[in-house]
């Protein structure tokens, strides 16, 4: 009864879950700060263990459509609407319930790392309300099939992000970061509903099964995807448009910034399947493709670049999430300038796109774990400047080695995570560019040559006299980076049989385009 | 902060529930005429805001509690979010309008042909505007009274 309950109920379920906790966690820190701890824990163990239950069932089972607000939760087209998809319908295909399955892993460590390294914050009940919402948003923007609903969950998702960012003031620093990354999103928002106006006006759905069904191509379609990309490409911190991301990321509490890169990485979903499932075909797929390889390959080599002169930790790590979102871009606009070209595609296409969305849950894993080592060094030594720190290794020796993990994983050295989706990236596109994959081969190198130097003035040396005092942090921090840690590990070992398990299909539902209409429009 | 002369006060004082009791129609009507359960929302605060203008802070304080306007926030949320599991529970899907067409609460099937608008119809629709009014009510009361305590700070 109550399993069959959750079954047909789990793609709300996931929003439903964090949305309730958000609400009812300034009520329950009322009664006591180890109540508030326990809901807010428990509300997102919850929430995790239904996003892998939901991935599960994705995998086994194919596309879960899941409609609000009608009789039956399967009735997408309701009998009197004249076939048109008029209610907010979830569309959980293979590559939703891998992003969910991302939100899921990262959302459970970060909270249980945030439940130590927050506890000093001043109204901590209204943090995690914000922190719980940033999940529930996270979660609907991939699992949303509505366009309307997608606009509404960035909406939440910036906004909770700008007020987590600024929530350490920092002497009015951490707010000027969140009132940028505000101003950015606000922006990306506005582009996003004249979008949806745009189509709204052209074809009478909201749905984006039904408007990839008619999307004729017209002048405006092609205005709507400019927009498109452009606000989206901005809201995942795609250099030219990167400006909010060192700021955001390096001033916001560290458990928000691991949160943060999976709220862009939920952007770049967003871009990815809009322009795969919503445009298809239908777009001059080779221009659009190079434009977003253009965008990569400018994030790489800017990022890295811009990381390597900083003297600040986390902004460092954070010019390095760009440098990494521009692998992604790389891997997966590879796949989309030769979608036409059935050759090109079944030989190196859909690997390329294979290594692009294989990184986005391995850049989860290991920034996520970076991020979470640097916020635990601050959290002891209270400084975020590299020139201050040293000898640490001698103190911090768990830290010190998810920062080893982490730091090898992204600069692909193998047998991590970073190593299996690049070399995916690298063999790839070097038969589509070889040009392009020695840039990206670069620019791997440099990204080792800035961890060399943050690993050495963190934690080599001496110890330093007035780091005396300074021990490992508490359990709480070091279970959320250790699961993520083994994670790193675990992808890195056996790479094959994850991209067989949850890569490949992500990939095949990003292609198949007539898969997603036909699980909405039923066989059209 | 000081508060205003006695002639504002008193104004206040007779504009207050006026301002609320039009508020709460906007939030009634939220299914039958343009507004609805934010618009009515921010309409009651502004009166609260009225208030807020003519007295002093330490008298506001006394008669509006953070704490109070903290639990009506999240009551207001609650209600919203029960109104949509509610359908969930009688087996229907999330924000399944299970009140509509029932004959109970707000319950009525919509006259056919032109009329001048039913209160008592749209199922869960009006619970979820009374909710949204609560909250909004309770949240932006809320916002200019942290606005207003930080001007104390800096003025003291």
């Amino acid at each position: 009864m109550i399993e069959e309950f959750i079954f047909t109920n789990l793609p709300a379920l996931m929003v439903a879950v964090p949305l309730l906790a958000a609400f009812v966690c300034p009520l329950v820190a009322q009664i006591s700060p180890a109540m508030r701890k326990m809901w807010v824990m428990g509300s997102m163990a919850i929430t995790s263990l239904l996003g892998l239950l939901l991935v599960m069932r994705v995998y086994t089972m194919g596309t879960f459509v899941y409609v609000f607000g009608a009789s039956t939760p399967g009735l997408s087209i309701p009998l009197d609407s004249g076939g048109i998809p008029i209610r907010i319908v979830f569309t959980v295909d293979a590559m939703s319930a891998f992003m969910d399955l991302i939100i899921a892993i990262v959302g459970f460590c970060v909270i249980l790392y945030s439940l130590s390294s927050d506890e000093r914050r001043t109204s901590p009940q209204y943090y995690y309300t914000l922190f719980l919402l940033l999940i529930a948003a996270v979660i609907g923007m991939v699992s949303t099939g509505d366009l309307f609903n997608f606009f509404v969950f960035i909406e939440i998702s910036s906004l909770a992000s700008a007020g987590l960012v600024a929530y350490s003031v920092e002497k009015g620093r951490a707010v000027e970061a969140g009132l940028k990354y505000f101003m950015v999103s606000a922006l990306g928002g506005i582009f996003l509903l004249f979008v949806i106006g745009i189509l709204y006006g052209q074809y009478d759905a909201l749905n984006i099964a039904m408007i990839a069904q008619r999307m004729q191509f017209t002048m405006l379609d092609k205005i709507a995807l400019v927009l498109l990309v452009a606000a989206l490409a901005a809201k995942c911190g795609a250099v030219p448009m990167h400006f909010w991301t060192p700021d955001a990321y390096s001033l916001a509490p560290s458990s928000v910034t691991a949160m943060l890169v999976v709220a862009s990485q939920a952007s770049l979903y967003g871009l990815f399947r809009f322009t795969f499932t919503m445009y298809h075909l239908s777009l001059n797929y080779v221009t659009i493709g190079w434009t977003i390889i253009v965008l990569g390959v400018l994030s790489m080599v800017i990022g890295v670049t811009m990381a390597i002169p900083q003297k600040d930790v986390k902004r460092l790590m954070a010019y390095h999430a760009i440098s990494q979102t521009g692998y992604m871009l790389l891997g997966v606009g590879v796949g989309l300038a030769v979608l036409g070209n059935e050759t090109a595609i079944n030989s190196f296409g859909t690997i390329a796109m294979e290594g692009g969305i294989f990184h986005i849950i391995n850049h989860a894993l290991y920034k996520g774990l970076l991020f979470l080592t640097a916020g635990a060094i601050i959290y002891r030594i209270g400084t975020r400047d590299l020139n201050r720190m040293g000898g640490l290794g001698h103190s911090m020796k768990y830290t010190m080695i998810f920062f080893i993990i982490g730091s090898l994983a992204i600069a692909g050295i193998p047998p991590f995570n970073g190593f299996a989706s690049k070399l995916l990236i690298y063999e790839s596109v070097y038969l589509f560019n070889p040009f392009l994959a020695i840039i990206a081969m670069v620019v791997s190198i440099l990204t080792l040559a800035s961890f060399v130097k943050v690993f050495h003035s963190i934690f080599m040396g001496p110890p330093l006299p007035e780091f005396a005092s300074v021990r490992e942090v508490p359990l709480p921090m070091l279970l959320g980076m250790g699961i993520l840690a083994t994670l790193v590990i675990l992808f890195g070992v056996f790479p094959q049989t994850v991209v067989n398990l949850i890569v490949a299909p992500a990939v095949h539902a990003l292609i198949d385009q007539s898969g997603y209409i036909s699980a909405i429009l039923g066989g059209a | 902060m000081m508060r205003m002369s006695k002639i504002v006060r008193t104004c206040a004082d007779l504009m207050y529930p006026f301002v609320v009791i039009f508020g709460w129609y906007v939030i009634m009507h939220g299914h039958l005429t343009p507004g609805g359960g934010f618009q009515g929302g921010a309409v009651v605060a502004t009166g609260a805001a009225l208030v807020i203008v003519a007295y002093s802070y330490q008298e506001i304080t006394s008669m509006l509690k953070k704490a109070v306007l903290m639990v009506q926030e999240s009551t207001g949320l609650l209600l919203f979010i029960g109104a949509g599991l509610g359908g969930m529970v009688l087996g229907f899907p999330f924000f399944f309008n299970w009140l509509a067409n029932s004959g109970s609460l707000f319950g009525m099937s919509v006259p056919y042909g032109p009329n001048p608008g039913e209160l008592n119809t749209a199922g869960f629709l009006p619970l979820m505007n009374i909710a949204v009014g609560i909250e909004v009510w309770g949240g932006l009361t809320l916002v200019i009274l942290y606005l207003l305590s930080g001007l104390e700070k800096g003025e003291a």
